[in-house]
C-alpha cells in the first residue's frame, strides 16, 4: 500500500512538474516574446522550429554553454544559493494544485491537502529569500537596492493577497482545493454563478465581493511574481537588472523561470479558487463527489481544460505587463498598504455580514 | 515668475484605474489582432524579403565611381571628395596622365582610389562636392567582407559598382 502511493505521487510529479509545468515556463517565454512583438508590430523569434516554438531550447542550450560567472566580490555560497532558492518555492507549490478530476481513479494532484492555499502562501513567499539572498549576496548597490524594494513589495502585498481569499473560503467553508473545484463545479464558478445553486440571489449577491476579491487577488499576483506594472524589483531604468545584475548564464535564467513558474502557478491557483479549476461549464462532465469515479476521457478533458485555462490567464498576464507602464515606488506601497488592506479587510467583513443575512 | 502647472482633477471613475486598464488593453490587443491575423505588417523577413525593389530614389548606398560614354575615367583626382569626407575613408593617389595619350588635356587621374567602407557613413558628400560628376552612391547596401582588407574598395572594384553614366559632364569631350 505505501509503496503504491509513493510510485503515484512520483508518477504526478514527473508528469506534472517536470513534463508539464516546466515545458509550460518554457513555452510561456516564447508566447511573452511573439505577443510582445504583435503588439509593438514586430514579428518576434519565429525561426527556430514552426513558429519559433523551439526557440525555448536554443534560449536553453544558450545559458548552458553562457560562462558562468561569479564576480569576486560576491558572497559565493549565498550567490549559489540564491537563484535554487527562487526556483523551488515556485515548483514546490505545484504539489496542492489540482489539475484535473481523477485519471485511473488516481486524484489529478499530488498531494490533497486540506490547507491548500495555505500551503500556498507558505511556500510562494519563501521565493522573497532568494530575491534578498541575491540582492544582499552580490555585494553591490543594484542587487542590494532590488533586494531591498523585493522584501517591501512583497510582504505589503503578501497580506492582501492573503486576505483577498478569505471571502473565497468562508463562502466555499473548505480549505482542500479539490473540494473547491468540485463545489464550483456544481455550484457554478466563483466569478460565474450560473449553474446550480449559484443561480439565485444568493449566488449573485455573493458575486460582489468575489469580484473586489479576484481583482485584489490578481493585482496582489502581479505584485507577488515582480511582473510589470509592479517590477520594481529589477525595474532596468533606474537599477540596470536589480537583484539578478551580477548573474550570468543559468544562474541568471534560473530568476528568469522563477518568475515565469511563479507566474504560471499564480494563474492556476486563481484559476483554482476563482474560475472553477479544471471544472467546464455549466457543470457539463462534473462528477458526482470528489470520491467518484470518473470515466478516463472526463478525466483528459478536465486536464486540458484546467491547462486552457491557465494558458488564458498566463496570456492576460502578458497582455498587461505590455499595455501597462511601471509604478513609482511610492505609488506600489500606497495602492498596497493604503487601498488593497482597507478594500480586502472590508471585503471579508462585507461577505461575512452577506453570509449571515443569507442564511 | 513660477508657472503652476494644472493638474488635471480626476474623476472617481478615472481614478478607479480599471477603465484605464481596459482602454490601454483595447489599443494593445487592436495592434496584436491586426498583426496576428496578417491585416497589417510592418517588418519584413531580411534574407527571404528585401527592399531592393521599392528603395527610393533618394537612397543612399555604397559610393561608387563611374566612367562616362567614351570610356574616360571621369575621376580626376581633384581630391575634394578625400577632403570632405567626414570620417576620411576616401584615399586618393593622383598620377599624370602622360602626354601621349588620348585624354591628355585632362592632365590628372587617379592611379589608387580606396573607399574604406567600414569608414564610410553613406553620407553622400562626396557625390555633392565632386565637380565631375564622377562619383554617386549607388543603391548597393550589403556590403559585407571577411577581413578589413576585404572591406577597402579599390579602384576596380569602384569603376565595378559605377559603371557607365552617359551625358552628364562634356567638357572633356571633342564637342568643346
Amino acid at each position: 500500500m505505501e509503496w503504491q502511493i509513493i510510485i503515484a505521487a512520483t508518477i504526478k510529479i514527473i508528469v506534472f512538474v517536470f513534463l508539464t509545468t516546466l515545458p509550460l515556463v518554457a513555452m510561456s517565454v516564447w508566447a511573452e516574446r511573439r505577443v510582445s512583438a504583435a503588439i509593438q508590430d514586430r514579428v518576434g523569434p519565429n525561426r527556430v522550429g514552426p513558429f519559433g516554438l523551439l526557440q525555448a531550447v536554443a534560449d536553453g542550450i544558450k545559458f548552458l554553454l553562457k560562462e558562468d560567472f561569479t564576480p569576486n566580490h560576491v558572497r559565493k555560497g549565498y550567490f549559489w544559493l540564491a537563484p535554487a532558492l527562487v526556483m523551488v518555492p515556485a515548483l514546490m507549490t505545484c504539489a496542492v494544485l489540482p489539475f484535473g478530476s481523477k485519471l485511473f481513479g488516481e486524484k489529478m494532484v499530488i498531494a490533497d491537502l486540506d490547507v491548500g492555499p495555505l500551503f500556498v502562501f507558505a511556500v510562494a513567499s519563501l521565493s522573497v529569500y532568494g530575491i534578498v539572498l541575491a540582492g544582499w549576496a552580490s555585494n553591490s548597490k543594484y542587487p542590494f537596492l532590488g533586494g531591498v524594494r523585493s522584501t517591501s513589495q512583497m510582504i505589503s502585498y503578501e497580506i492582501s493577497l492573503g486576505l483577498s481569499i478569505v471571502p473565497l473560503l468562508m463562502i466555499y467553508g473548505e480549505l482542500n482545493l479539490g473540494s473547491i473545484v468540485q463545489y464550483q463545479a456544481e455550484n457554478g464558478w466563483a466569478l460565474l454563478p450560473l449553474w446550480g445553486e449559484g443561480l439565485s440571489a444568493k449566488g449573485w449577491i455573493l458575486a460582489v465581493p468575489v469580484f473586489v476579491s479576484f481583482i485584489i487577488f490578481m493585482t496582489s499576483m502581479f505584485a507577488e511574481t515582480n511582473r510589470l506594472p509592479f517590477d520594481l524589483p529589477e525595474c532596468e531604468t533606474e537599477l540596470v537588472a536589480g537583484y539578478h545584475t551580477e548573474y550570468s548564464s543559468m544562474k541568471f535564467a534560473l530568476f528568469f523561470l522563477g518568475e515565469y513558474a511563479a507566474m504560471i502557478i499564480g494563474s492556476g491557483l486563481a484559476v483554482t479558487l476563482f474560475l472553477g479549476g479544471w471544472s467546464l461549464p455549466f457543470g457539463w462532465l462534473t462528477p458526482e463527489s470528489t470520491e467518484a469515479a470518473v470515466p478516463w476521457w472526463h478525466g483528459l478533458i478536465h486536464i486540458g481544460t484546467f491547462f486552457a485555462k491557465v494558458i488564458g490567464l498566463i496570456l492576460f498576464f502578458i497582455v498587461i505587463r505590455w499595455t501597462l507602464p511601471r509604478f513609482r515606488y511610492d505609488q506600489l506601497m500606497r495602492l498596497g498598504w493604503v487601498f488593497f488592506f482597507e478594500i480586502a479587510l472590508f471585503n471579508v467583513v462585507l461577505t461575512a455580514l452577506l453570509l449571515w443575512w443569507l442564511s | 515668475m513660477a508657472i503652476v502647472v494644472k493638474r488635471p482633477k480626476l474623476k472617481l471613475w478615472e481614478q478607479l484605474y480599471l477603465p484605464a486598464i481596459a482602454k490601454g488593453m483595447r489599443v494593445t490587443l487592436g495592434h496584436f489582432f491586426k498583426i496576428v491575423s496578417g491585416k497589417k505588417k510592418v517588418t519584413m523577413q531580411y534574407p527571404e524579403e528585401k527592399w531592393d525593389e521599392h528603395l527610393p530614389e533618394h537612397y543612399r548606398g555604397a559610393p561608387a565611381l563611374v566612367t562616362d560614354e567614351q570610356d574616360r575615367e571621369r575621376c580626376v583626382a581633384c581630391q575634394l571628395c578625400e577632403f570632405i569626407c567626414p570620417p576620411r575613408a576616401i584615399t586618393i593617389k593622383p598620377e599624370e596622365i602622360p602626354s601621349d595619350d588620348q585624354w591628355a588635356k585632362v592632365e590628372k587621374r587617379p592611379k589608387a582610389f580606396d573607399i574604406d567602407m567600414i569608414r564610410c557613413i553613406y553620407c553622400g558628400l562626396c557625390e555633392e562636392v565632386c565637380p565631375e560628376q564622377a562619383i554617386f552612391l549607388r543603391k548597393d547596401y550589403a556590403i559585407t567582407g571577411t577581413s578589413r582588407e576585404e572591406m577597402v574598395h579599390d579602384k576596380e572594384k569602384l569603376y565595378e559598382i559605377g559603371g557607365v553614366r552617359v551625358g552628364l559632364v562634356n567638357k572633356w569631350n571633342e564637342l568643346k
